[in-house]
This record gives C-alpha cells, structure tokens and sequence, in this order.
C-alpha cells in the first residue's frame, strides 16, 4: 500500500518549524511538507497548497479551526475523496501520523485527531 | 462613528481583522464586500466561521453595498467594512466618500508585476498612482497592517 503525504499549513513559519520538530523526534524527513500563508493574497496560498498536496492521497493539518489557511486548504481540496483534512495542528499529531500513514486517509486523519487532542492537558 | 475600519485585505476576514483590529475596536460586526463571496453561501459559512458569535458578518456585492453605506454608519453597531481589492473600496468611497472617507491598507500581497512598499503591501506602480490621486480627492489612506503597527500615509509609500 502506497504511504499518505502529510501537508502542514500555517501561519507565518508555524508548520515549517513543526515539520521540522516531528521529523527530528520520528526520524522520518521528507514526509511532511511545510506550507506557510506568508505574502500569500487568497489565490496564492491555494496554488501553494494544491503544489504541496500533489496527486497522492494525503492528510492536510491546518493551525486554526478559520481563517486564510484553512479557507485555502477547504477552496483547493474540498472535493477530493482522497485527502483528508485536520485543523489544530500539534506536534503529538504530526508524530502520530508520520506512523500511521498506510492507513487509508480518513482514518490516519482521525487517529491523527484523537492523538493529537489528547496531548492537551493541563497538568 | 459605527463604521469604525474601512480596510482593503485580499485575504478578506482572517485573524488581523477579527483579533488584531476586532478587539481594540470592540468591533460588532463585519461587512465583507466582495461578490465572489456575496454569491456562494458555502464560502459565506467559512467566513462565519473565522469570526466569533458577538461579531455578526454581512456579505454584500459592490453594488449592493454602496446603497447601504449611510445606514450601516448610521447603525449603533461598531462595524468594520472590508473589500478584498483597491478597486472595490475605491467604488464604495466614490458611492459615499463621507462614510468611506478614511481607507486602511491592511493586506495586499505579491502578485506579478506588484512591488513591495512594505511587508503586506505590495502594488504595481499604477495601483500606487491610484491610490494617490484617492488621496489627492480627499480619502484619507493609511497603510497598517494591526493596531500596533506603524501608520504609512500613502505619500510616504515608495
């Protein structure tokens, strides 16, 4: 079975700097591919994120549950049966799906989900 | 002073607009002008969705708004009015320069033959003219991107 590409976009240099967080704790690079909405108008950071998705199935992470990035990710991949889209975007998530990228792209989406919504605590 | 902001940003309602300016101005609603938005509900529902509960969000076409740019000034409201391009803010300030009479310059990005002026603000040459001859005929027009950030008055654009 072929491996789900992950797609992280965010705000300014958020998602490369989780990228680069989750590659370092996983030992797996070049999975994850950063987007950032930086001296993006609207039609641009479609474009940015439609290149960084490719063909392929995928799961795209999204910091923010609104605004541009996730408008972007929603304009561009809304009808694509084989993407798969989660917002919140935290490291917990991005490690767990780096290990679960052979399953198909809504279940690696959720179990990213679930990963990632129970490393928030408050301890 | 209802219509509190009158900002072009061509990434529409997004975090400057609803935290950065939204709260400083205790802003209570939002009237988007844009009529690719005006006509499709699904991206009208996203937009909703950036913007909390006590800010309500109106969508209206150009045309459509410039009708109603003295009743949304004069409603009790603190509204912000924002167009995604020069060209539809310029069209409102010509409908009722009184109401659209200060412009901010909140975001316009790099596309193909713009230049930066500043780090979110990008036009061609002519843009630029625009704007100033908009200034010259009596619109007030600031670049800034968040409350924090440092005024630019159009003329000291480069």
């Amino acid at each position: 079975m072929s491996e789900l590409r992950g797609v992280v976009v965010g705000h300014g240099s958020v998602a490369q700097a989780l990228v680069e967080a989750a590659e370092e704790i996983s030992g797996l690079r070049g999975v994850l591919v950063p987007v950032s909405n930086t001296g993006c108008d609207r039609g641009a950071l479609e474009a940015r994120v439609a290149a960084a998705v490719g063909e392929g199935a995928a799961v795209v992470f999204v910091d923010l549950a609104a605004g541009s990035c996730l408008l972007a990710v929603l304009r561009r991949l809304r009808d694509r049966e084989d993407v798969r889209i989660v917002t919140g975007v935290n490291l917990a998530m991005l490690v767990d799906f780096l290990f679960h990228r052979t399953l198909p792209p809504a279940e690696a989406a959720a179990h990213a989900a679930t990963s990632g919504g129970s490393a928030i605590k408050v301890p | 002073m209802p219509l509190l902001l009158c900002r072009v940003d061509d990434r529409l309602i997004h975090g400057q607009v609803v935290l950065g300016w939204g709260r400083p101005l205790g802003l209570e609603r939002i009237v988007l002008v844009d009529d690719e938005v005006a006509a499709n509900a699904w991206e009208q529902e996203l937009y909703r969705m950036a913007v909390p509960d006590s800010i309500d969000v109106v969508f209206a076409t150009v045309e459509a708004a410039g009708p109603q740019l003295g009743a949304w000034h004069a409603d009790r409201r603190r509204t912000a009015l924002l167009t995604g391009g020069i060209e539809e803010m310029a069209s409102l300030h010509a409908a009722d320069h009184d109401v659209v009479h200060r412009i901010n310059l909140g975001g316009i990005h790099h596309q193909p033959g713009r230049s930066e002026r500043l780090p979110y603000l990008y036009l061609t040459d002519g843009e630029l003219a625009f704007l100033r001859r908009l200034a010259a005929d009596g619109a007030e027009i600031i670049a800034q991107d968040v409350p924090t950030a440092p005024r630019v008055g159009v003329d000291a654009l480069r």
